[in-house]
């Protein structure tokens, strides 16, 4: 199976020339297949963010390669970043950031109208994202009249809207208690499953990571250690002969 | 990105913060209205101004005995007119004035050229009585040329005749409204005498004539010394003298003959007055005419227009940095759901054109609710001082487009600058 994340040698830097100069990733090689569900763990600071920030094509790394779905990042100008992020990846953050004073609707419709996708084709596909994620009865309700695992469906609702091949959540479930962190997390299974989505998920609780196919551990800007814990393609032979019978 | 969705976003985000974009909108909102008032008004007045002028006759000129300018500092030159600025400093005397001598000399000299010559005096206002009723009138001594050039029609009786002018005689014109009033007929009126008690003097007057009320003298400006009174007309010499003026006069309206040129007529006319003020040192003779003195009008009406519209310009432009000010403020309060944005795909392009048109709907908003006050305002001021009102409509749509640019110009910077955010530091912003 095919990597849609390629990392070679990252390296990422933070005020360069200056002499707090700070090196937060010291090289870091990863790649993600198609379909995975991978977890990066690691503590603060651990360069983690960052990591997932490069991942995003958020930032761009210091000094190494980048090939996302065969695109290489380092090519390409800010706006084709933009259009990287709005077609490739959808973002799920631990704050939700959903877009106040903006109901559930408009907030699942936004990144298609980043994207360009005609009105009627983006309420649709909101609707039917909503309904994805259970949230048609609230679709509605401003960010503000919503419970934290109810902002942060909507929010899962969002990332899915162009149908990207990436979600990359960052600490999901980390503002959730464990029974609504427990539901956010089935939905990220049922994408996975359902949709093969390919899903990066930074995270500090070790048991989450334990549900995950591969577990990254990332220290002081190195990776550490790596877990398998599930054979990508096995799993996706496995999809694919259960939807069979 | 979609012009209607930026326009919704704008509206939401002004709608939630109601207080702040009134506020906002204020010095806007001050800036349009005063300028749609003040072209309202102006615009009015130029059109009033011209018009009661037009209705005075494009033939006319006006010799003024003014003072003279100095050292052409008193004196401005426009549209090739002089007009003079009267300095209270000096007296006019006796010698000061144009005499019926110079007059008839002019008359003479341009005998051609000249249509008739209007000079008018007033003699005061008092009360008419007749038996036991009694009217208030105000007394206007006039030459033949008067009615040449302000029409008035005769419903009653005639003319004033030469006899009358020539012999001083006390015979008059009275209006048809007072005729009713004080004759109930108006033909009864004709040969009644009035007595009329002025300031300081009686006068007897025998009516030869009823005129038409709301006459073409409507508009001219000798109607003005009538206010307070029904207009008599009487003969300027009969008017000199029960006032006991002497023969001397500071305003004369010559009207041109057909066909003459009355730029030519009143460059002569003031060489033909030059000798006789070459040694006065304060006074002189000027010559305007209608076209003239409408040029100078208009030019000191678009100076004040100007003026003013460089005042309301700056509120305009205090007011675009209060915009410029507050779209700051909400780059920054929003910096989290910038960075939002661009992480679910939002070009720079689209950011900045997000704030850009929130900034341009503040001021069309501001702008619109301006306009409304601005041109109530400027009817409401043009029909007190009994104008019609006139708002301009190159004015509000030049000064629509105007509050468009000021939201360009002044949401630019802050819209740039939420383009420009590192999106990551966005996210990160507490």
């Amino acid at each position: 199976m095919a990597s849609i994340i390629k990392l070679e040698n990252i390296v990422k830097k933070f005020y360069i020339g200056e002499p707090n100069e700070l090196e937060i990733l010291h090289g870091v090689s990863l790649e993600v297949k198609e379909g995975e569900f991978l977890s990066i763990v690691g503590p603060s600071g651990s360069g983690k963010s960052t990591l997932m920030n490069l991942i995003g094509v958020l930032d761009r790394p210091t000094s190494g390669s980048y090939y996302l779905d065969g695109i290489d990042v380092e090519q390409a100008h800010d706006n084709d970043l933009s259009d990287i992020r709005s077609q490739k990846i959808g973002f799920v953050f631990q704050t939700y950031n959903l877009i106040p004073k903006t109901n559930a609707l408009r907030n699942v419709e936004l990144p298609m109208l980043y994207a360009g996708v005609p009105k009627a084709e983006r309420r649709r596909r909101a609707q039917e994202l909503l309904e994805l994620v259970e949230m048609s009865d609230r679709a509605n309700h401003l960010p503000e009249e919503l419970s934290g695992g109810q902002k942060q469906r909507v929010a899962i609702a969002r990332a899915m809207a162009n149908n990207p091949a990436i979600i990359l959540a960052d600490e999901p479930t980390g503002a959730l208690d464990t029974k609504t962190g427990r539901l956010v997390m089935d939905l990220f299974h049922k994408l996975n499953e359902e949709q093969h989505k390919t899903i990066v998920l930074i995270t500090h609780s070790p048991e989450l990571a334990e549900e995950t196919d591969r577990i990254i551990s990332i220290r002081d800007g190195n990776i550490v250690s790596e877990v398998v814990k599930r054979d990508v393609d096995s799993k996706r032979k496995a999809t694919v002969e259960g939807q069979v019978l | 990105m979609l012009l209607g969705e930026n326009i919704t976003l704008a509206i939401t985000s002004l709608k939630s913060n109601k207080m702040r974009a009134l506020l906002t909108m204020l010095g806007i909102i001050i800036g349009i209205a005063a300028v749609i008032a003040i072209f309202t008004v102006g615009n009015s007045l130029t059109i009033s101004i011209e018009e009661s002028l037009q209705s005075m006759g494009s033939n006319d000129v006006y010799v003024v005995v003014s003072e003279r300018s100095q050292e052409h500092d008193y004196s401005q030159k426009i549209d090739g007119a002089e007009y003079p600025v009267s300095d209270s400093d000096a007296e006019m005397t006796d010698s000061d004035y144009i005499t019926s001598e110079m007059i008839r000399e002019m008359y003479e000299r341009f005998d051609d050229d000249i249509y008739a010559i209007n000079i008018s005096h007033s003699a005061g206002r008092g009360t008419a009585e007749y038996r036991d009723v009694s009217g208030r009138v105000s007394l206007v001594g006039t030459t033949v040329g008067y009615f040449i050039t302000s029409p008035i029609d005769i419903v009653a009786g005639t003319m004033l005749s030469q006899q009358d002018y020539n012999g001083q005689r006390m015979s008059c014109l009275v209006q048809e409204d007072f005729a009713e009033d004080m004759f109930g007929e108006v033909s009864d009126a004709v040969g009644k005498v009035i007595d009329v008690e002025l300031e300081d003097s009686n006068v007897s007057l025998t009516i030869v004539g009823v005129y038409k009320s709301a006459s073409a003298s409507g508009m001219s400006g000798m109607s003005m010394l009538s206010l307070g009174g029904s207009t008599v007309y009487l003969p300027l010499q009969t008017a000199m003298a029960i006032t006991h003026s002497k023969d001397q006069f500071s305003t004369i309206r010559v009207s041109a003959a057909v066909g003459v040129d009355t730029e030519q007529l009143s460059k002569n006319i003031k060489s033909f007055y030059e000798p006789y003020y070459r040694n006065n040192t304060d006074f002189e003779v000027t010559v305007m005419t209608l076209e003239s003195m409408i040029a100078m009008l208009t030019s000191m009406l678009d100076t004040i227009t100007l003026a003013i519209s460089i005042v309301a310009g700056i509120a305009l432009l205090v007011g675009g940095i209060g915009v410029m000010n507050i779209m700051l403020v909400s780059v920054t309060e929003r910096t989290r759901e910038i960075g939002t944005r661009k992480a679910l795909g939002a070009k720079n392009s689209s950011i900045r054109a997000q704030f850009i048109v929130e900034a341009i709907i503040i001021c069309l908003i501001g702008g619109i609710i301006g306009l409304i006050l601005g041109i109530t305002a400027g009817v409401l001021l043009s029909n007190y001082m009994g104008y019609p009102a006139m708002p301009s409509i190159s004015g509000i749509i030049i000064s629509l487009a105007f509050s468009m640019g000021i939201g360009l110009f002044f949401g630019y910077f802050p819209a740039n600058k939420a383009a420009q955010m590192n999106p990551i530091d966005a996210l990160r912003y507490e």
